[in-house]
């Protein structure tokens, strides 16, 4: 039986509709943000990632990344705040080539923390961004690097 | 992907150790000169009850195989957990792992 026309566009559009909805579970908490993962400078990963929102630097964000580093290709670091109503956390290694390294969606109910290991291609500072209450909070410390992790 | 996770206080403890050789699309074969393309995870959840407790998003600038720990309220032992991530090429993988 030949398909008309008509019959095989009405097949894509219950095809393409039925795609999306099994691909909705990924995206539909928060699509990778990848403007912001592009970013090559830090300026630009900040004002995609949170608009023109003013950063305030806080003792509340707890930052813990060492002081050296002998392996930049694997660097621990670890954030977390006693604050309230955090809704995210984002880490930033200003001079690699994308900054933006990640960002950690916290649910309510979930504890405002986390451990991770980073790249950093040189010496950098490491920036923890958290957005507590709709406002955003940062904290910075440099890490020396004797051995780069980013290229060959 | 190996997950560790236990409950302490009515708190559980998640740690993942996910294997990818997270390619950040710079490095270059040395012996054919070529570039060796990205591949990094982009996102990785993990799921109680069918609740996002934990969801990251990766750029290239993670560590290869990466490591992430976190913890959440609540949690039972002997629950299952289900982890997943997704890497720029299209890949996922799945792991369940139960609440110690």
């Amino acid at each position: 039986m030949p398909i008309s026309r008509r019959k095989f566009l009405n097949m894509l559009t219950i095809g393409s509709a039925a795609c999306l909805t099994l691909l909705t579970p990924i995206s539909a908490f928060a699509a990778w943000a990848s403007d912001a993962f592009n970013a090559t400078k830090i300026d630009d990963a900040y004002k995609t990632l949170f608009g023109s929102a003013t950063i305030v630097e806080s003792d509340e964000v707890k930052l813990k990344v060492p002081k050296i580093a002998e392996n930049g290709g694997a660097v621990p670091v670890s954030v977390k705040t006693s604050m309230k109503d955090v809704e995210s956390i984002s880490i930033f290694v200003k001079d690699n080539p994308n900054p933006l390294t990640a960002t950690f969606l916290i649910p309510a109910g979930t504890i405002a923390g986390a451990s991770t290991r980073i790249r950093l291609a040189q010496t950098s500072t490491v920036t923890a961004i958290i957005k507590a209450g709709g406002k955003l909070y940062s904290k910075s410390q440099e890490v020396k690097v004797t051995i780069g992790g980013c290229g060959g | 992907m190996k997950v560790k996770a236990k409950v302490k206080n009515n708190i559980t403890n998640v740690r993942v150790l996910a294997k990818h050789p997270m390619e950040t699309g710079r490095r270059v074969n040395k012996e054919s000169g070529e570039k060796i393309p990205a591949k990094y995870i982009q996102e990785l959840t993990c799921e109680y009850k069918g609740k996002v407790v934990f969801l990251a998003q990766f750029g290239t600038s993670v560590s290869k195989n990466p490591y992430l720990a976190f913890s959440f309220e609540g949690g039972v032992k002997g629950d299952t957990l289900q982890l997943r991530w997704n890497d720029n090429t299209g890949e996922v993988d799945k792991t369940d792992a139960k609440i110690k």
